[in-house]
C-alpha cells in the first residue's frame, strides 16, 4: 500500500472511533469542549506514532510469546515520557485531561495497531498508519468536542456562537457524551455503509 | 523469532534497559521545567489575587489552620496576604482556591487553582464570584459571607448551591486563618 | 466508619465509574449483551481490581514515594496489573477449574480495562490509606458490575425492538447508556457525613 492510501484508510475506512469503536473512554471523557477533545487526540497521536515506529522496528527481534508484554512496556514508556513533557510545558492542559493521559496506555487503539499493523509492516508504513489512525481519532474527538461545546455552551473553541443561556447543559454533562457519540456513529454508518 | 527462554529474557531485558534509559533521560530534562511550571503557576495565582507587591511571597509560606498564607510586601510595608485554602466540600471533589486580602482585610481577588466541578454549573465559579451582576461579587468584602439562600448577601451560582457553599465556606476559612495569624 | 460509607456510596452511585467517570467503557459495550457474561465480567473485574489496587497502593507508599520515583507510576502500574492478571489466570486454573470456566475468558481482557489502571491511579492521587483504597476499589467494581447488569437487562430487550438500521448495535447502546447516565445524575450531590 502507498503511504497516502494507508493514511486515508485510517482516517475514514478504519476510523478508530466511528468504525472500529476503539478507545471509547477518552472519546467520552475528554470531549466536553472542542479544545480538550483536540488535545487528547493529539496526545494519543504522538504516542501512537512513537510506539508504532518503535514496535515495527523491534518486532522482528521480539520472540512471539513475549510480544504483548514487550509492546506494553514500549507503549507505557512513551506515555510516561509524554506525561513528563506535558507536565513541564503544558501544565494547565495536563491538569485538564487528568487521568486520561496515563490511561493512554490502556487505549485499545495503541495495542491494537501494534498487533494488527506495526508488527507486520515496515517503519515508514507503520508511521503512516499511526498518522492516519491517530488523525482519525483526533478529528473524531475534536468533532465530538465541538458538537458538545456548541450544543451545550453555545461556543466553539471558546468563541461564542450564541448566548449560553440557550445551550442545553446536558450535552456537556456525562449523558451528552454518550448521546452525541451514539448519533455520530449512526450517521457515519448511514453514510459509509449506505444502509 | 523463536521463543526460547534465552531470547525471551534477552529481548525483554534489552527493551527494559532501553526504556529505563529513555525515561531517566526525559526525567532529567523535564525535572527543572516541571518544578518551574508549578512555581510559575503559584506565583501567577498570588500576583493575580493581590494588589501590587515587590517581594517573593512564595519564599516564606506560613501554615495556619490548614491554610497556607503568603505575605506580600511593597517597599518593605505589608501589602496584603494571599491564602491557599482547600475545601473538601465541593460537589464532585476538593476545590483549591487562592484568595487575596489587603492589609485592611478586604478581599482583593480569588482564583480557583484546582476543581472537578460540573462543567457549565459549578465550574462557573472562577467567573461568577467576581461578576458585578446582582450580588454575585465577593470582591471588596471585609467580613464573613453567606449565600442569600442561607440568609447572607452573596448570590450563589444558579443550580450549583453545593459548589457555592463550598466556595463561600473556603473564603471564610481563609479570612479566619488571617485573623488567627495576626492575633498571635 | 462514615468515611468508608461515603467512599462506597460515592463510588457506586454518585461517581459511577461507567456513567460518570467514563472508565471501562470498552467491556461495558462489549460484554453487556447477556446477563450471565455481565456477571462473570463483573466478578473478574472485582477480583482483579481489589488485588491490583492493594498491590499498587503498597508499591506507591513503600517504593515510589520514598525513592521519589513517582514519574514511573504509569509504566510500573500497568506492568503490575498485566503480571497479576496473568498470575491470577494460572492460579485460578490450578485451584478451581469451575471458577476458571466462569471467569477465564474475561481475565485477558482485563489488562486493557482502563478502569483497573484508572482506580489504581485515582487512589494514589487522593492519598487514600490502604484500607480506603481497597474499599474504593471494591465499591467501584460493584458499581461497574451494576452498570453492566442494568445494561445487559436493557440490551436483551433492545434485541427484540425494530431499530433503524444505522442505529443498530453500538449507536443505540450508547444512546441508551446516555439515558441511564441521566438517571444516575439523580444521585449526584448526595453527601454523607
Amino acid at each position: 500500500m502507498k503511504p497516502l492510501s494507508i493514511i486515508v484508510n485510517g482516517l475514514i475506512r478504519q476510523n478508530p472511533t466511528f468504525v472500529l469503536i476503539l478507545g471509547m473512554c477518552p472519546t467520552l471523557g475528554t470531549t466536553s469542549s472542542a479544545i480538550t477533545g483536540l488535545s487528547m487526540g493529539l496526545a494519543t497521536l504522538f504516542v501512537l506514532i512513537c510506539s508504532n515506529a518503535a514496535i515495527s522496528a523491534l518486532a522482528p527481534l521480539v520472540p512471539d510469546k513475549v510480544r504483548i508484554p514487550a509492546y506494553i512496556i514500549v507503549i507505557a514508556s512513551f506515555v510516561t515520557a509524554l506525561q513528563m513533557i506535558m507536565q513541564a510545558y503544558t501544565p494547565a492542559l495536563y491538569a485538564t485531561l487528568g487521568i486520561f493521559i496515563p490511561l493512554i496506555v490502556v487505549n485499545c487503539i495503541l495495542l491494537g495497531r501494534a498487533e494488527a499493523f506495526a508488527s507486520r509492516n515496515g517503519v515508514i508504513a507503520s508511521i503512516c498508519d499511526a498518522i492516519g489512525i491517530g488523525l482519525g481519532f483526533t478529528l473524531a474527538l475534536a468533532l465530538i468536542g465541538t458538537l458538545r461545546e456548541l450544543l451545550g455552551a453555545g461556543t466553539v473553541f471558546g468563541f461564542t456562537v450564541y448566548p449560553d443561556t440557550y445551550g442545553s447543559l446536558l450535552f456537556i454533562l456525562a449523558p451528552g457524551a454518550f448521546i452525541v457519540l451514539g448519533f455520530l456513529i449512526a450517521i457515519f454508518n448511514r453514510i459509509t455503509r449506505k444502509a | 523469532m523463536k521463543s526460547t527462554l534465552r531470547t525471551m529474557t534477552l529481548s525483554l531485558g534489552i527493551i527494559a534497559i532501553a526504556v529505563a534509559a529513555l525515561l531517566a533521560a526525559v526525567n532529567l530534562l523535564t525535572r527543572r521545567p516541571i518544578a518551574d511550571a508549578a512555581r510559575q503557576a503559584a506565583t501567577a495565582a498570588v500576583a493575580d489575587v493581590l494588589p501590587p507587591f515587590d517581594n517573593d511571597p512564595l519564599a516564606s509560606p506560613v501554615d495556619v489552620g490548614g491554610c497556607t498564607l503568603y505575605r506580600a510586601t511593597l517597599d518593605g510595608n505589608p501589602a496584603g496576604t494571599a491564602v491557599r485554602v482547600v475545601t473538601p466540600d465541593g460537589f464532585s471533589g476538593p476545590i483549591a482556591i487562592m484568595v487575596g486580602f489587603d492589609t485592611a482585610g478586604r478581599l482583593t481577588g480569588y482564583t480557583i487553582l484546582e476543581h472537578t466541578e460540573t462543567p457549565g454549573l459549578g465550574a462557573k465559579a472562577p467567573q461568577w464570584f467576581c461578576d458585578t451582576t446582582g450580588n454575585r461579587s465577593v470582591i471588596g468584602t471585609d467580613r464573613p459571607l453567606a449565600l442569600t439562600k442561607d440568609g447572607g448577601t452573596v448570590d450563589g451560582i444558579t443550580a450549583a448551591t453545593i459548589t457555592s457553599r463550598a466556595f463561600i465556606g473556603a473564603i471564610n476559612r481563609a479570612r479566619q486563618a488571617i485573623n488567627q495569624s495576626t492575633d498571635r | 466508619m462514615l468515611t468508608y460509607l461515603a467512599i462506597i456510596v460515592t463510588a457506586i452511585f454518585v461517581n459511577n465509574i461507567v456513567f460518570a467517570q467514563f472508565l471501562g467503557i470498552c467491556p461495558f459495550i462489549g460484554v453487556s449483551k447477556r446477563i450471565d457474561s455481565a456477571l462473570g465480567m463483573g466478578a473478574a473485574v472485582t477480583f482483579v481490581m481489589a488485588v491490583a489496587t492493594t498491590v499498587t497502593t503498597l508499591l506507591q507508599d513503600l517504593i515510589l514515594d520514598p525513592l521519589g520515583l513517582g514519574y514511573i507510576q504509569t509504566i510500573l502500574f500497568i506492568l503490575v496489573i498485566a503480571i497479576l492478571v496473568q498470575m491470577l489466570e494460572i492460579i485460578i486454573r490450578k485451584i478451581s477449574p469451575s471458577l476458571y470456566a466462569a471467569l477465564g475468558v474475561f481475565l485477558p481482557l482485563i489488562t486493557t480495562n482502563c478502569a483497573v489502571l484508572g482506580v489504581a491511579i485515582i487512589v494514589t492521587q487522593r492519598h487514600y490509606t490502604l484500607l480506603a483504597s481497597l474499599t474504593y476499589a471494591i465499591a467501584t467494581a460493584i458499581g461497574f458490575t451494576m452498570a453492566l447488569l442494568i445494561f445487559a437487562g436493557i440490551r436483551t430487550r433492545l434485541d427484540l425492538v425494530d431499530i433503524p438500521r444505522p442505529m443498530r448495535g453500538v449507536p443505540i447502546a450508547l444512546i441508551t447508556a446516555g439515558l441511564i447516565a441521566m438517571a444516575f445524575m439523580g444521585f449526584s450531590g448526595i453527601t454523607i457525613g
